[in-house]
């Protein structure tokens, strides 16, 4: 029957409308952002390439290349660490070193400057001790954006990697080491390569959400593609420039998607039986591994957390009242329905990509997690026209018929829930299919072969074989609404406010610690989805 | 397993359930209510709040609002055209005011209440938006470093004296770019482009992206001058009373302070213009101007309105009288003049 449907339908049948939907949702804005270059003002391209152009395309490429190299040492090596070795701290850090990813990047790049700028202790003790002349690294330059960026997109790739290491095993790594190789060349031609899929979609989502930060960026003041994005709109008041230059930032991510998906052509890396018991480590390198996770936790989450709440007590007073359980409200239910929704989204894209193999469904697929490139700001202008168009058409064919209709998706909820599907699918997406290319194919054909329909093996066999990744995703993209700024602020109804909203009012009007109270909060909630995370991958 | 899954279904739906049934109430939630206003404001929830709640009890009137940046909440009102929900736009900074009424966005208003209560340089000559606070943007210098008989005017911060003792705010922040709009206007923009030149020269340390780090670098010592705005510094007079710096007021001999507003004008396609008209004219009133200014530690827009004490313990000065909708004729210019100058 579905061989018929199949033939009768090649182009709708089956999955393949749940390829072609969320696709759709997310080619709509990206189009109207591409609609930007009939409008041309050439005098403000002159003056950009006359001016700073090419130094801000070197910076993009220099913070690029830079947060690439930092989250991929760090997160690789603290993900084998944890998922292969044994020493003190393993279990704590095992699921701590996830902890950065509930701090917003501007609040982090907040801190950071805060601690170690000219104002900040640091330098203030070594003035101190040595008097004024003392050098110090310029902090709100290259060096400092790089580390701030790596801090917080770490655990990213922390996570898939982890998982990928977990779903290896030992097996592996053993018989390279029968085979002759040492530990580190062992590592090197066996294990990394082959967890390079993981590994590659954490890098993915980290070096897209290098490409679209603005907080951090501005904080430093470190030029980069999207400042001029942002200086078209809020300085020229030209949105069609700011359009053009992110159509151009939106071409980066997909050459470099489209780059990694073509290496990866061929590989195919099948999940192993888990057998896991870690090798323990002694002496010197159990406490060097222990040193260095400690490290990277306390600067990445400890150090900022501790000035957050010394700030926070100072102003707890004010900032407790009835309207932040309000904030927590919407934060809660606008995170939670948007992991949902988008979660089940992304499975639909990812499974049904693999059931089909057409080339246009594979491009379609790519093509639907390019939200994530985009700056939010301009994202939410793109979905706020195609909405708006929706919007004005029909009440344009209402007034026609003689209805008075007010437009009702600018404003409302659902407006605010698409923009973050359409933001967050690429989050959601990288660990499912991750999960999914484990999956053996011979698992699935054998539940057929025992007489379960194909629903019965995806809703029995494949869904609780995906658990791990399923939960990633969740946790990955609940955190990430949270923390969404631009589009929650465009597009929210009236009094949706959530932190994220507290935090960017008290921050653009230079409030930074009245917005620790929201900040620690925005922490706080995104320990609870580690949490549970941390509980399930303990009982396995 | 069995219990995994049954799990999974259970939460999965009820999640589901949620997500509808927020649906559902947006989906009804009346935009059309009893007597309303809707504002789109740049200007935060906390210095416009306890105005908005006085204002519905005198009136019973709704006032609903959404806060973002200027630019993006303009370009909503534009893209939803006639469709429009907002009323009002409040931001700061005449240049954004000037963007919006260039766009179309906002509607003449005709009132004899606002023309006497808002002096003519702080509204636009057409009646498209008013002011309804003033900030200073002025230099503050190390009290324990500089007199300020060696301060003169925001032009004599390039000179050589100053080499590697001024801190400057990014160009980037209107702030900035309204300041130097205002100096082409009156000094042409070769001079301008000279003296912001002079400026990048003497930096002692990169550019800030925000004035209270800024300041907060004055007085830690990296360097003994800045251009700031006002109420930063009463914020960090809250903060610390005995903060070693304090405010000069330049150009007092020539065009005087440069100052800017933040205001708020009524949009083309207001549902509620009426409403809208009646909470404009309260803002500028008596009654609320004290409130509007001192929640920001600025001035009102209103001269027969008195600062805040902490404001007037700053001291009285000459402030340009230049209309500032220059500001926003001039922005463009201004950003192209300093990003030539090497001003990020």
């Amino acid at each position: 029957m579905s061989l018929l449907a199949r033939r009768l339908f090649p182009f709708i049948g089956g999955g393949r409308i749940a390829v072609v939907m969320p696709a759709l949702v997310v080619l709509v804005p990206l189009f109207v952002v591409g609609l930007s270059w009939l409008d041309v003002d050439a005098s403000i391209w002159l003056h950009l390439l006359d001016t700073n152009f090419f130094e801000i395309v070197n910076n993009t490429l220099v913070l690029v290349a830079g947060v690439a190299v930092g989250v991929f040492v760090i997160g690789v090596s603290l993900a084998w660490l944890t998922s292969m070795y044994e020493f003190p701290g393993r279990k704590v850090f095992d699921f701590a070193l996830m902890l950065p990813l509930a701090i917003p990047t501007y609040v982090l790049a907040f801190v950071f400057v805060g601690i170690f700028d000219y104002t900040g202790p640091v330098q203030g003790l070594l003035r101190d001790l040595f008097g004024r002349g003392h050098w110090f690294p310029n902090v709100r330059g290259t060096l400092g954006v790089v580390t701030v960026m790596t801090l917080v997109l770490y655990p990213y790739v922390y996570m898939l990697a982890k998982s990928a290491f977990q779903a290896q095993g030992r097996g592996v790594m053993e018989a390279a080491r029968v085979l002759g190789k040492g530990p580190w060349g062992s590592f090197f031609s066996v294990a990394l390569p082959m967890a390079r899929p993981a590994i590659a979609a954490g890098m993915a989502l980290a070096l897209m959400e290098t490409l679209a930060d603005f907080g951090a960026v501005s904080i430093f003041n470190y030029d980069t593609f999207t400042s001029a994005i942002y200086k078209a709109w809020y300085g020229f008041f030209n949105i069609a420039t700011a359009a053009q230059l992110a159509s151009i930032l939106l071409l980066f991510a997909l050459s470099a998607l489209l780059l990694e998906g073509r290496s990866r052509k061929g590989r195919k890396i099948i999940q192993q039986h888990r057998v896991q018991n870690r090798i323990p480590l002694r002496g010197v390198s159990a406490w060097l591994s222990s040193v260095w996770c400690l490290v990277i936790l306390m600067i990445a989450f400890i150090v900022p957390v501790c000035q957050l709440i010394v700030w926070g007590i100072e102003i707890s007073a004010e900032e407790l009242n009835s309207r932040y359980w309000a904030l927590l409200g919407y934060s809660m239910l606008l995170a939670l329905s948007a992991a949902m929704i988008t979660l089940l989204t992304a499975f639909l894209l990812a499974y049904f990509s693999r059931v089909y193999s057409e080339t246009w469904i594979k491009g379609l697929t790519r093509v639907a997690t390019l939200g994530y490139a985009l700056p939010g700001s301009v994202l939410a202008v793109g979905i706020m026209i195609s909405f708006t168009l929706i919007d004005n058409t029909s009440t344009f064919i209402n007034e026609s018929i003689g209805w008075t209709v007010l437009p009702l998706l600018v404003g409302s909820v659902v407006a605010l829930l698409l923009a973050y599907l359409v933001r967050f699918m690429a989050v959601a997406f990288g660990p499912i299919d991750t999960s999914l290319e484990r999956i053996k194919p011979s698992i699935p054909e054998a539940g057929k072969s025992l007489g379960e329909s194909s629903l019965g093996v995806l809703w029995r066999i494949i869904l609780p074989m995906l658990t791990p990744g399923l939960l990633t995703a969740g946790l990955l993209v609940f955190v990430d609404v949270m923390k969404e700024m631009p589009a929650t602020l465009l597009l929210r109804p009236f009094g949706w406010d959530t932190f994220a909203v507290r935090i960017f009012e008290l921050t653009s009007e230079g409030e930074w610690q009245r917005a620790a109270i929201p900040g620690l909060s925005l922490v706080l909630i995104g320990l609870l989805p580690v949490m549970i995370l941390m509980k399930r991958s303990s009982q396995k | 397993m069995k219990a995994y899954l049954s799990l999974v279904k259970r939460y999965f739906g009820l999640s589901l359930a949620v997500c509808a049934f927020i649906m559902g109430v947006a989906g009804v939630a009346p935009l059309w209510a009893s007597e309303q206003v809707v504002v789109y404001s740049s200007r935060k929830d906390h210095l416009i709040r306890p105005l908005f709640e006085k204002f519905e009890k005198q009136t019973g009137i709704e006032v609903k609002y959404i806060t973002d940046k200027a630019a993006p909440l303009i370009s909503r009102i534009a893209v939803e055209g006639k469709n429009t929900s907002a009323d009002m736009l409040i931001t700061v900074d005449a240049g954004n005011l000037w963007q919006a009424a260039e766009q179309g966005l906002l509607t003449k208003v005709e009132s004899d209440v606002l023309d006497e209560q808002i002096p003519a340089h702080l509204r636009d000559p057409q009646g498209r938006w008013y002011g309804l606070s003033v900030r200073a943007r002025t230099i503050v210098y190390a009290t324990d470093r500089v007199t300020p008989a060696e301060l003169s005017t925001y032009e004599a911060l390039g000179e050589p004296q100053w080499k590697g003792r001024l801190c400057l705010r990014t160009s980037k922040k209107v702030y900035n770019q309204s300041l130097v709009a205002t100096m082409i206007e009156s000094l042409g923009e070769p001079q301008t482009e000279q003296v912001v030149k002079s400026w990048i020269a003497n930096l002692a340390t990169p550019v800030f992206s925000n004035d209270s780090k800024l300041m907060q670098s004055i007085s830690a010592g990296q360097c003994d001058v800045g251009i700031v705005n006002s109420y930063y510094f009463g914020r960090l007079q809250d903060k610390d009373a005995d903060i070693p710096l304090a405010l000069f007021w330049p150009n007092q001999n020539d065009r005087g302070v440069h100052i800017n507003i933040s205001g708020a004008g009524i949009t083309r396609y207001s549902k509620n213009p009426e409403n809208a008209l009646r909470l404009l004219e309260w803002l500028a009133s008596k009654d609320a101007q004290g409130e509007i200014a001192a929640l920001n530690k600025e001035f009102p827009a209103n001269p027969n309105v008195p600062p805040a004490p902490q404001v007037v313990s700053w001291g009285t000065f000459k402030a340009d009288t230049i209309n500032v909708e220059v500001a926003g004729k001039l922005q463009v210019d201004a950003i192209k003049l300093m990003d030539r100058a090497g001003y990020r």
